[in-house]
């Protein structure tokens, strides 16, 4: 929970832009190597191997979904129970009140129901959506150009050092970015 | 075409750019539409109001201007809602199923094939809506605390447990296709020329960036959806199936009926997206660089396949009923086939598996005029395969005093017309406010099969 209140503050910092997806992905292994923690990749689609380069870990929206999941089988469970068995029991064919096999449709529709809203809820706070007009870095980000953000309160961030490193990574341009 | 077999087919023809495959994309949403498109629109939008005014004068006036009477009481509304829903399904198919199973040739097709399923459904679900007989009364299929006992709904019953399915899939579908559509948005936001324009599509974008770990959560979301949408729409053609199979008619209270029904469902749907992909390709003529003829060979060969799986249903289900010995089984099949109805079952047996067996031709399979001609009988094969399930199993009941014909009248072939101006208007819309192609999914793949594969890295 102490992370987003991190990531929701907007910082300034500096961005390199570059145009080669395989640029891109050896620019953030190196600077990864060069100890930033807290730089992000940006691109227009989503990049085979750059999770390994920025060194993120593997998303927990799982874990979401299954405790979603597992909630909406029991409330679901419960819907039925205490309306077809506790609260107006009604002889459907002489079938027992707790007719298990014939609840099981309106089980699996809410588990689904509920792992899929809420898996989606996980996604819009990790990545802190929705927003209102978000910091633009460069308009071509979304559709053919790709770029690494490196905040100003990073371990070892230097204007000029960064500068350096980003141009001999092969970034077309970099420039410094009020907020992001 | 290719000398080494072990080579793959391109993706996406051209030798496009990032930015070209943008700019594709995105200039039917950003261009004025062209004549082609304004003649459809009109024409579906026409057909649409004239659809309106009959749902009002049905509602309005009763259900007894249809045809559904003692003993045919399902009729037109439950054909129909089924053939809708069925549509449906090979959107998801496509979105959900062939992405687990990694079918790359699935990205250019996706988008729209996942706006048709939520369209369809749209559609598909007004009608059990009207059929209930007083539409404004239909919030009673909910279940919540009300003063009338509190009175539930009966959970037991399989036409609650459509409810439910056709809710969640509605809602499921719908949440699926616009997480896909973010990042695009985004770039049309960006792209955005004047201030309406960014202001629309930012807002619908949500403030979404792009970066690794924004997308590495996106990632594992979509594979999620995929995976939770998979055994949905299955069991959402099943359910379907369960309105008539749970049910003693002869005829309908079959096991074989849920893999049946989902079958005719992917078989539907494929020719729909052959439908709706023909009619893109001469739209827009760029889009032939995205929607390759390969992969619409892919997708007659769907057809072709579900296509025979519906016919060995067919077959099936004449075998069953000799086998079981039952009298009003054996009965209801041989008056299918040449009873008063048998007009009907043989446009489906002709419709549904002896014309898609054209396909077998390579050349048919990769001529779009041909493979849209199909299309457009299966689609009428289909909506019979419906009409002869409801009506020949309701129209000869176990006593002959309760035999009877189905009224079919005006207001259901207005009704039936009417929900394809539906259809039409609103996908009409959608290839020019949203990319109708994934703009984000369609990059990774494009260097697929292309001269030096190995930057693919897949």
């Amino acid at each position: 929970m102490g992370k987003p209140s991190n990531r929701k503050r907007t910082l300034g910092g500096m961005a390199g832009i570059f145009l080669e997806e395989s640029k891109v992905v050896k620019a953030a292994y190196k600077v990864r190597e060069s100890g930033f923690i807290k730089f992000d990749a940006i691109s227009p689609y989503p990049i085979h191997g750059m999770e390994e380069a920025c060194g993120i870990k593997r998303s927990s929206i799982p874990y979401v979904t299954f405790a979603a999941g597992v909630f909406g089988l029991l409330a679901a469970l419960g819907l039925v129970y205490y309306t077809s068995v506790t609260n107006w029991p009604i002889n459907v064919g002489g079938k027992p009140m707790f007719s298990l096999p014939a609840f099981i449709p309106i089980m699996f529709e809410l588990t689904v129901l509920f792992a899929a809203l809420c898996s989606v809820g996980a996604l819009f706070y990790h990545c802190s959506m929705p927003k209102i007009d978000p910091p633009t870095i460069d308009k071509d980000l979304t559709s053919h150009k790709f770029a690494i953000f490196i905040p100003e309160n990073d371990v070892g961030y230097g204007e000029d050092r960064i500068h350096k490193m980003l141009t001999e990574l092969g970034a077309v341009e970099v420039k410094k970015v009020a907020e992001y | 075409m290719n000398s080494n077999p072990m080579r793959r087919v391109p993706l996406v023809l051209g030798n496009k750019t990032l930015k070209q495959i943008t700019d594709d994309i995105c200039e039917p949403v950003e261009t004025i539409p062209s004549k082609g498109w304004m003649a459809l629109f009109l024409g579906a939008k026409t057909l649409f109001i004239f659809y309106i005014l009959t749902i009002a004068i049905v509602v309005s006036t009763g259900m007894g201007l249809l045809g559904v009477n003692h003993p045919v009481g399902w009729g037109t509304m439950i054909i129909t809602f089924v053939f809708w829903v069925g549509i449906g399904h090979a959107g998801t198919l496509i979105s959900a199923i062939l992405f687990l199973f990694r079918q790359k040739w699935r990205t250019s097709v996706a988008r729209s094939a996942e706006a048709m399923t939520v369209f369809a459904v749209m559609t598909a679900g007004i009608f059990p809506l009207i059929h209930t007989g007083r539409p404004w009364l239909d919030f009673w299929l909910f279940p919540y605390p009300n003063q009338r006992g509190p009175l539930w709904v009966n959970f037991r019953s399989p036409l609650l447990w459509d409810v439910f399915a056709i809710s969640t899939y509605a809602t499921v579908s719908t949440v699926f296709w616009f997480i896909g559509l973010i990042p695009d948005l985004a770039t049309l936001k960006d792209r955005a020329k004047n201030k309406i324009r960014y202001m629309v599509y930012g807002a619908l974008s949500l403030g979404w960036r792009g970066t690794a770990k924004n997308w590495s959560h996106y990632e594992m979301l979509y594979l999620i959806l995929a995976g939770l949408s998979t055994p949905l729409v299955l069991s959402v053609h099943t359910i379907v199936s369960f309105d008539f199979a749970v049910s003693n008619l002869p005829g309908w209270h079959s096991t074989i009926f849920p893999p049946y029904f989902v079958a005719g469902a992917i078989f539907s749907g494929f020719a729909m997206v052959i439908t709706l992909m023909s009619l893109m390709r001469i739209g827009f003529p760029k889009f032939k660089d995205y929607i390759t003829i390969d992969h619409m060979e892919v997708m007659n060969k769907i057809i072709m396949m579900t296509g025979l799986m519906v016919g060995y249903a067919y077959g099936s289900e004449f075998l069953i009923a000799w086998y079981s010995g039952n009298d009003y089984e054996r009965y209801v099949f041989m008056n299918r086939a040449m009873g008063p109805y048998a007009w009907s079952y043989w446009i489906m047996i002709a419709c549904n598996v002896f014309i898609p067996q054209i396909f077998w031709k390579r050349n048919f399979r990769r001529s779009i005029p041909v493979m849209f001609v199909v299309s457009i009988f299966v689609n009428i094969g289909m909506w019979f395969e419906r009409f002869v399930i409801t009506v020949t199993s309701l129209h000869r009941d176990f006593l002959p005093s309760n035999w009877g014909q189905y009224a079919w009248s005006m207001y259901d072939t207005a009704i039936l017309c009417g929900s394809f101006g539906m259809f039409f208007t609103i996908f009409l819309l959608y290839l020019r406010v949203f990319p109708a192609i994934s703009i984000a999914e369609i990059k990774p793949v494009m260097n697929v099969g292309k001269e030096d594969d190995n930057k693919g890295a897949h």
